[in-house]
């Protein structure tokens, strides 16, 4: 499979992110370190083999990894290297 | 294809676009998972429709497809995803893009402006291979009589029947051109299906002055079915 194939959205991540987070990470809000763009997480670019423990979001302008998802051995990790800041809804 | 209504206790509601995850798990302990796009709008009745097609050689669509029966349980994750979705309060105009399976969450959409009796002008552009394949056709041409604002065009791109008036090839630059409404009137552009697809389709949005903000998209990658 090649590269534009194994690309989702953000979005697709939603699932696994629930299991972490209370409220719903794809529709927060969240700047790329990299290139400073702000844009929702659930429409950055995904990348997520089928069956594989884990996933990489990168900015869909630059390409820099954002985050990294894994769930593995019994354990969630949730690497926020690529993001300054995230923004979510009070409500 | 088939279309699966499943009857869930305490579902707490759902927004037309958002999915559920279907988990199965052999006797084993080996699961399979695998998200499905709520083709049914919300409608308080705890009832959530899924369209499943049917991969030969995957794991989990051949036993929703051939096995699962009448009064079967199921392991369900949902709803989620709350960044590709749509009520009538966001407004419009509003064009949606489908190709092949990716007119589920679509079509809650388009559910959800009947059942609200919404008039927000909405174009459909549907991709399909044939007019065999066209998911929800006769729902679609019914949608259409009702002449409330809706106007669907097809696009076969492998086989057409004798006398087809629609487009005949994949959608590309000039299609979207006329389909599309202005960037002036800030449509709201929702595109869904296979990753090409909704590549092609957001990057020609763009190029045709739409803002990346109102293009909003949900690719559907290689799930292993």
């Amino acid at each position: 499979m090649d590269e534009i194939e194994l690309r989702l959205d953000g979005n697709a991540a939603a699932g696994m992110l629930r299991d972490i987070f209370a409220s719903d990470v794809t529709a927060a809000r969240g700047a790329c370190a990299a290139c400073g763009a702000v844009a929702h997480l659930g429409s950055q670019h995904l990348y997520m083999y089928p069956l594989s423990p884990g996933a990489v979001l990168r900015c869909q302008l630059c390409q820099n990894v954002l985050a990294v998802f894994v769930h593995a051995g019994g354990r969630y990790r949730f690497a926020l290297q690529g993001l300054t800041w995230l923004e979510t809804s009070d409500v | 294809m088939k279309t699966l209504v499943l009857d869930v206790p305490d579902w707490p509601g759902h927004q037309a676009g958002q999915h559920v995850d279907v988990r199965l798990t052999a006797p084993d302990g080996y699961q399979a998972q695998r998200s499905y796009s709520i083709a049914s709008a919300p409608d308080g009745s705890g009832h959530v429709a899924i369209t499943v097609e049917r991969i030969e050689d995957g794991e989990v669509s051949p036993y929703l497809s051939d096995v699962l029966v009448e009064g079967d349980q199921l392991e369900l994750r949902g709803p989620i995803g709350g960044y590709f979705v749509w009520s009538p309060d966001l407004g419009g105009p509003l064009l949606l893009v489908a190709g092949g399976s990716g007119i589920c969450p679509l079509m809650a959409m388009l559910r959800l402006r009947v059942a609200q009796g919404s008039r927000v002008p909405t174009r459909l552009l549907y991709s399909s291979r044939s007019l065999e394949d066209v998911i929800y056709r006769q729902e679609l041409d019914a949608l259409v009589a009702r002449a409330d604002g809706l106007q669907v065009f097809h696009t076969l791109t492998r086989a057409q029947p004798e006398g087809w008036t629609g487009y005949t090839r994949r959608i590309d630059h000039d299609m979207l051109a006329e389909v599309a409404f202005e960037a002036a009137q800030e449509p709201l552009n929702m595109v869904c299906g296979p990753t090409p697809l909704v590549e092609a389709v957001a990057t020609t949005l763009v190029g045709l002055a739409h803002s990346p903000d109102r293009v909003k998209t949900e690719r559907f990658g290689p799930t292993g079915g």
